[in-house]
């Protein structure tokens, strides 16, 4: 297991010259992704903020091989990817050991992706997909997505008069990949560096497919401070609110619990998406988010055996 | 002709389907990756080909995708990454990629596609007819349209060497007409495994992927600064393209006897009234043009192989002294004004000083039959436009220009046929 200093001194994979927001959290999910991974790599990316900051022609942030093909289809462009390895590796035609790493945004990956996910998955090619869930549609101006946490304010569910955000709870994307009964599937965040390159790294040596879940703060859509961006993350860990966790060929186990769990006003708080809560004379919203966040960290816990 | 004892080594004169002819030049082309999912009248060509690689017959990677999206979206990342990649579709199959062959052709992607032309939904039809490639005729792919199970398995061969010639690099569908030529039996000549080999060479990408020691970014953002210039080099591949379709028509033909063009004619020389079709149609249209001219009618026909790029300049030599021309639809435009081909040809022929007066016929949707009467029945409309023309051109040919026919169509069975395309059950409710 690399060191910081260690990791901080291989060639860095995207470079400075991408035109994300101060702050972004993707940039950081790609590099601690990328430099956890010794073998060369190939990178398929999907429709989103990263991809529009990342390549605008006729400049490119990525140091390594990258394809972007669509919203919804990176999952199926690695496969092919994949295959076009195999098949030339068993031409003789290429013999270095390569890795293959697909990156989507919550977007491109819980909804529209889905179906292109599954199947790859299903099919069992040897890649890593790595969703940075910015928890909304971003690229398009901050709308819902299956990913976007109950209550939260977006431009297609904004807290009005009579509905207080989205109304119903996001996704659970990891189990979803974890019913796929594939090697390893893994959620953490950008803040929790360690737990990361050690996930990434497991990820590498499992033969099929992996899937990783990486919290990754939009300071615009969320409405953060850009220096919050990594304590946000250390926050949505110690409320509960996005646990730590892996499925090590179906053993599921929580990779972070908090000293002091601590109360979701803390993480919400800070957070232009969530203002509507505080505003709530009633309280009322703000008691269901913390019992939606309890319940659902009780279920994770009994799931891992560590109750 | 002669049998198989008399051909070089290695080729075979066998009954084959289209779809089984394909599968075959697919073994023989042997990809090295192929996506597909299956869709009738498709799958016999995927199923076939499946076998090729469960049996070690072929070394190719088959990746059993869960839709058609995701096929043509593998087939793009194995070609970026420097593989020979196919897959094949049909139908609705077709039009699920739609977003995808866009990318595959802005990309320069030189993939080669097998499509089983079949009709597009509501309501649902597993039958031949042309509205699916039509629909995406404007994507940036070279559309080459076969008349029988022999070109689609020719076709396909010389595709893979279009598609990667280095002044096109353009992805290359074939289409054959669902069930007509897919599932049709036929006599199929086909080339010696060694000389399909030879005659498409191996792919050697400028650039690939997998080159991780020269990482390239592929599918950059274009915006107003860039997109315009790569899509007008785009038009310009297929423009070039056009030589090097005919370049390979003729090696191929040097190679088996068969020459293709970009369109072929069909007793042309003379004829004062013309047919022009793709696919099937224009076979059994030759039946039909023998007789007409058996019985002293100056008939011919004009057969478009290759749709995209669209052979205008030919066109205008073939047509120039035509006097009645019926172009053959089979899918419709929906413009009110005739179906897609109908529209290409009137603008290849604009402004020609003397040339044809120009008709429509949508025929054959949801793979309704075409039969040699009915065609028969086109060229005795045809003298008679001609006839109408000479006496008042101006009228005449405004008419026929923008009164499409739809030939073949029997009127709907009173209330069984509604306009929801669902059966009204009849008695009380
Ligand atoms: C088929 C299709 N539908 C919609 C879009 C528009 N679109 C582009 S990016 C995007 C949102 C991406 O959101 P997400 O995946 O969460 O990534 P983010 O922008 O947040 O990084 C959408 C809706 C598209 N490009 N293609
Ligand atoms: S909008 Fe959000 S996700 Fe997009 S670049 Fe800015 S901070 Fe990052």
């Amino acid at each position: 297991m690399p060191t910081l200093k260690q990791l901080a001194r291989r060639p860095n994979p995207l470079t400075g010259g991408h035109s994300a927001c101060a702050g972004c959290g993707f940039p950081q999910a790609i590099r601690l992704v990328l430099m956890s991974i010794e073998e060369p790599v190939v990178v398929a990316g999907a429709t989103g903020c990263m991809e529009v900051t990342t390549t605008t022609y006729p400049n490119t942030a990525w140091n390594v091989p990258f394809i972007h093909n669509a919203f919804e289809n990176a999952a199926a462009t690695i496969s092919g990817v994949e295959a076009a390895y195999k098949a030339l590796v068993r031409r003789g035609k290429i013999n270095k050991p390569i890795r293959f790493v697909a990156f989507g945004g919550d977007g491109g990956t819980y909804d529209i992706g889905l179906q292109a996910l599954s199947g790859a998955a299903e099919r069992g090619h040897r890649f890593l997909y790595v969703c940075y869930d910015n928890q909304a549609y971003m690229n398009t101006g901050i709308q819902r997505s299956g990913a976007t946490p109950f209550g939260a304010s977006t431009t297609t569910t904004p807290a009005g008069e009579v509905v207080p955000g989205k109304q119903q709870r996001r996704k659970d994307m990891a189990a979803i990949m974890a019913a796929h009964n594939i090697p390893y599937v893994a959620q953490t965040t950008i803040a929790h560096w360690q737990d990361l390159t050690r996930k990434v790294q497991r990820a590498m040596q499992v033969d099929g497919p992996a899937y990783l879940n990486v919290l990754a703060p939009c300071r615009l859509g969320w409405g953060t401070d850009p220096a919050m961006t990594i304590h946000l993350c250390e926050l949505a860990a110690d409320t509960c609110a996005w646990p730590l966790f892996e499925v090590d060929h179906g053993k599921w186990k929580v990779t972070y619990t908090p000293k002091t769990k601590l109360p979701i006003e803390e993480y919400l708080k800070p957070q232009e998406r969530f203002r509507h809560v505080f505003q709530d004379s009633t309280g009322g919203l703000l008691a269901a988010i913390q019992k939606d966040v309890d319940e659902q960290w009780q279920a994770l816990l009994a799931r891992a055996g560590q109750t | 002709m002669g049998d198989s004892t008399h051909m070089p080594a290695g080729r075979r004169r066998t009954t084959m389907t289209g779809a089984e002819a394909t599968a075959e030049a697919m073994r023989q082309i042997h990809p090295d990756v192929v996506a597909a999912y299956p869709i009738t009248p498709q799958t016999d060509i995927v199923m076939r080909f499946a076998r090729f690689v469960s049996d070690g017959v072929v070394q190719t990677e088959f990746v059993p995708v869960e839709s058609e999206h995701s096929a043509i979206s593998a087939v793009l990342g194995a070609s970026a990454a420097g593989a020979r990649a196919m897959t094949a579709t049909s139908g609705p199959g077709f039009a699920l990629m739609h977003e995808i062959l866009y990318v595959v052709a802005g990309y320069r992607l030189p993939v080669v596609m097998p499509v089983a032309n079949r009709a597009l939904s509501g309501p649902i039809n597993i039958h031949g007819d042309h509205s699916d490639t039509m629909g995406s005729r404007d994507a940036g792919w070279i559309q080459i349209f076969s008349e029988n199970a022999q070109e689609a398995y020719d076709n396909l061969i010389q595709a893979v060497r279009i598609a990667e010639h280095p002044s096109v690099r353009l992805p290359v569908m074939v289409t054959q007409d669902g069930f007509i030529i897919t599932h049709g039996m036929e006599i199929v000549e086909t080339l010696a495994d060694e000389e399909v080999r030879q005659f498409v060479g191996t792919y050697e990408p400028e650039r690939s992927l997998l080159d991780v020691d020269h990482p390239m970014t592929v599918g950059a953002l274009a915006l107003q600064n860039s997109y315009f210039e790569l899509k007008r080099q785009l038009a310009e591949a297929m423009a070039a393209s056009r030589r090097i379709i005919a370049d390979v028509g003729e090696a191929f033909g040097r190679l088996s006897g068969r020459y293709y063009g970009l369109t072929e004619s069909y007793r042309m020389e003379d004829a004062e009234l013309a047919i022009l079709a793709l696919g099937s149609t224009a076979g059994t249209a030759k039946v039909v043009v023998d007789e007409l001219r058996a019985r002293g009618q100056k008939v011919g026909l004009v057969k478009v192989r290759v749709f995209r790029p669209f052979p205008a300049a030919h066109l205008r030599d073939l047509l120039r002294h035509v006097r009645a021309l019926a172009v053959l639809d089979r899918s419709d435009g929906y413009a009110g004004m005739g179906g897609p081909v109908f529209a290409e040809v009137k603008a290849a022929l604009y402004g020609l000083p003397q040339g044809p007066v120009i008709t429509n016929y949508v025929y054959g949707l949801g793979g309704r039959d075409i039969t040699p009467e009915m065609i028969e029945s086109v060229y005795a409309d045809l003298g008679e436009l001609a006839r109408r023309a000479s006496k008042e051109p101006e009228r005449v040919v405004a008419e026929a220009a923008l009164t499409p026919h739809y030939l073949g169509v029997r009127e709907p069975d009173g209330a069984l046929i509604s306009a929801l395309g669902a059966l009204q059950l009849n008695g009380e409710r």
